[in-house]
């Protein structure tokens, strides 16, 4: 297990009871997470890329008990953060914050953006009164924006803008860590390119970590230093972006890769199709989630459920074809990897 | 103005260069939006054509007008607030603006189709797909219901829904989004269009869906000889679908011409900037080129050239007087006073 891992999560599971009836009898769970292992080393970003569905957003929020986990362990800094209540809690949310998807409805559009901004500061006690528009200001500046922005209220920005104003409330109370969910995916190209300079920009000067979540798979490689890719619930590929994009291993990894409409007319890249649609998470298919849509499966395939397997050095894979351990009913996640163990800041 | 650019000024038809074989032929569209803060110069004199047969991909970033001409050429804004277009749009020689409301209807949907970006509010949440599918066959053409329900059932397999007898009992919310799209297309094509405007039609769909839905609208065009003009912000999806691209921005085409072309050889700023802030996978920069500013307001639209503010290359000139669409290579125009044949003259840029 890394050292410097600032986020450690293991084994973790999110159901959702499915209710029915006059009585709301539980009948089924959607398994949103179902058994998911990383680590995030400080100062670095992971990403972690998947469809609508896969549950990425969901693990993102049991990260920060934003919603509980059913189950499996979550660390940050060395603390169990699922053993936290109460003032404990809220001491530890100072440290973890969130930049959501969507500039339109992520603000309180009757705030001032000094409010929002501000809130985290009076919530926390990190600023006296007369202090407060001071650092206010001072933050709105570092991701570009005018003091004078403060006194405006959300709908009077543009969507850049108003992401903009969303990450200065993520990073006005100094956090370490920050949950980025599809922070880019709401934005126009050439305002995409601004918002993800800027998050890489602070992450440098402010030494953030960032779980970075995103179905882009060009931004995510952009931003990452290991990209993991989630189906169905579980991690079925983990890697650094030059070795996963490079060498994908596990088939959905490459089918995926293969959709991506590249902007080159020219390019002859052969798609990999994928048969049928991703089954529902209420069912999942027994053994590999992917069997079902996989033209590699074997008979294996539909029974045992791959575990995540180092197969080649820093590269995991979940694929009993491509040298993938099955995982034994019971057994614990296998220890991640050293995922920090080379300079190359990013 | 070099000389080859005068010459394509005074043949005017500088992106429509094949005006004869076009399907659809815009000429100077205009429409603007009153707003209580002013008029909004939505899409401003852009004109552009489609053939038979080819797709043309109208490129740019929200609020650029792509989306406003689409629904001009059908005429399907609420007017006010937005004015009656003005201009020409010429579909097989006839003027769609200068047609009756009733000529209107028969084009609609049946000779022009049009996909949205969210099948889920275009589709009706009441009515089960097949009922929706038989309304759109039997709206605008005679026959019978067994008849119509037969088409319906044609058109579902047609985009490669598996059962689609069994599909058509469905209602759109117990289909996925990339079926319900199908549905869409399905519906579009009912009446067998020669033009299909797509606006965003892959947007909100993931992206190994997007690519099924992409291949199938490309075979169906490659079947029928259809030709679409295919809206998107989305340079990856124009690359894929595109014969020729149209970039615009702040209401007007800044640059046009045959896609491998375009992506090969930007002239102009806005089009080559755009290309160079886009992530590539496989390739790393460390740094993501940025376009200075942002997208103007269209209360206030800079003079001259609208994207001077944000131009590296911008001199006094671009501030004052607005540049047209010229032809500085064969079949390719930018609206650019910087440009030319060989490109944009180098420039020290202190910031990449």
């Amino acid at each position: 297990m890394s050292e410097n891992a600032l986020l450690e999560v293991r084994d973790l599971v999110k159901h959702f009871p499915v209710r029915k009836g006059l009585l709301g009898r539980t009948v089924a769970h959607v398994k949103a997470v179902d058994g998911i292992s990383f680590d995030v080393p400080r100062g670095k970003t992971l990403g972690l890329v998947g469809e609508s569905g896969c549950g990425k957003t969901t693990a993102g929020r049991c990260v920060l008990r934003l919603i509980e986990p059913t189950s499996g362990q979550v660390r940050f800094g060395g603390t169990d953060v699922r053993a936290l209540r109460g003032e404990e809690l809220r001491s530890l949310r100072r440290n973890m914050q969130i930049i959501f998807q969507d500039p339109y409805s992520s603000l309180n559009p009757r705030m001032t953006v000094e409010g929002i901004v501000g809130e985290g500061l009076t919530l926390h006690k990190l600023a006296k009164r007369g202090e407060r528009r001071e650092r206010v200001a001072g933050v709105l500046e570092r991701v570009g924006l005018s003091a004078d922005a403060m006194d405006r209220y959300p709908h009077e920005f543009s969507g850049g803008q108003r992401q903009r104003i969303g990450i200065a409330r993520a990073v006005a109370i100094e956090p370490g860590f920050i949950v980025c969910d599809e922070p880019v995916s709401a934005l126009d190209v050439s305002v995409q390119a601004q918002i993800v300079n800027l998050l890489m920009d602070l992450q440098r000067d402010l030494r953030l970590t960032y779980l970075f979540i995103a179905h882009n798979l060009a931004v995510v490689e952009q931003v990452s230093r290991e990209v993991a890719v989630m189906y169905l619930g579980r991690l079925v590929e983990r890697a650094s972006p030059e070795e996963l994009y490079r060498h994908p291993l596990h088939p959905y990894t490459r089918a995926l890769l293969s959709a991506v409409p590249e902007p080159d007319p020219e390019t002859g890249r052969e798609r990999i199709r994928l048969p049928g649609e991703v089954p529902s998470p209420i069912n999942p298919p027994p053994g590999c989630p992917f069997h079902p849509r996989c033209s590699e499966a074997h008979a294996e395939c539909r029974e045992l459920r791959p575990r995540l397997t180092e197969v080649r050095a820093g590269h995991w894979c979940a694929c009993l074809r491509v040298g993938g351990i099955a995982e034994k009913p019971g057994e614990p996640a296998p220890p991640s990897p050293a995922a920090a163990t080379e300079e190359e800041p990013v | 103005m070099s000389e080859e650019a005068k010459a394509a000024v005074a043949g005017e038809a500088t992106n429509a260069p094949e005006a004869a074989e076009a399907l659809l032929e815009v000429r100077e569209l205009a429409t603007h939006f009153r707003t209580d803060d002013g008029v909004v110069p939505a899409v401003d004199g852009i004109s552009f054509s489609v053939a038979r047969g080819e797709t043309l991909a109208l490129l740019g970033e929200s609020g650029c007008g792509k989306s406003v001409t689409a629904l001009s050429i059908l005429r399907l804004l609420d007017y006010p607030p937005a004015s009656h277009p003005t201009g020409a749009v010429l579909f097989e020689g006839r003027d769609l603006l200068k047609a009756s409301e009733r000529e209107l209807r028969r084009v609609r949907g049946n000779r022009i189709a049009m996909i949205f970006q969210e099948p889920m509010t275009s589709l009706n949440p009441v009515y089960t797909v097949g009922e929706q599918i038989v309304e759109a066959v039997t709206l605008h053409q005679r026959v019978s219901r067994t008849e119509a329900i037969e088409r319906a059932i044609e058109g579902l397999r047609r985009v490669q829904i598996p059962e689609p007898e069994k599909r058509l009992a469905n209602y759109p919310h117990q289909m996925s989004g990339g079926m319900q799209q199908r549905v869409m297309i399905a519906m579009a094509l009912a009446c067998d269009p020669d033009l299909l405007m797509a606006d965003e039609p892959t947007t909100a769909l993931d992206v190994t869906v997007q690519a099924e839905i992409l291949d199938l609208l490309a075979a169906l065009q490659r079947e029928r000889g259809l030709a679409m003009l295919f809206i998107t912000h989305d340079l990856g999806v124009a690359a894929r679908v595109a014969t020729r691209v149209a970039v615009m921005y702040a209401g007007r085409i800044v640059e046009s011409a045959a896609a491998r072309e375009i992506y090969a050889r930007p002239l102009h700023p806005y089009t080559l900037g755009l290309f160079r802030s886009l992530p590539r996978m496989g390739r790393r920069p460390g740094r993501l080129y940025q376009i200075p500013g942002q997208v103007p307001s269209p209360l206030e639209f800079p003079a001259g050239c609208r994207f001077h503010p944000r131009c590296a290359w911008a001199d006094g000139r671009c501030r004052v007087e607005a540049p047209r669409l010229v032809e500085h290579r064969a079949r390719h125009a930018a609206a650019c006073w910087r440009t030319g044949p060989e490109g944009l003259p180098p420039i020290e840029e202190d910031e990449a």
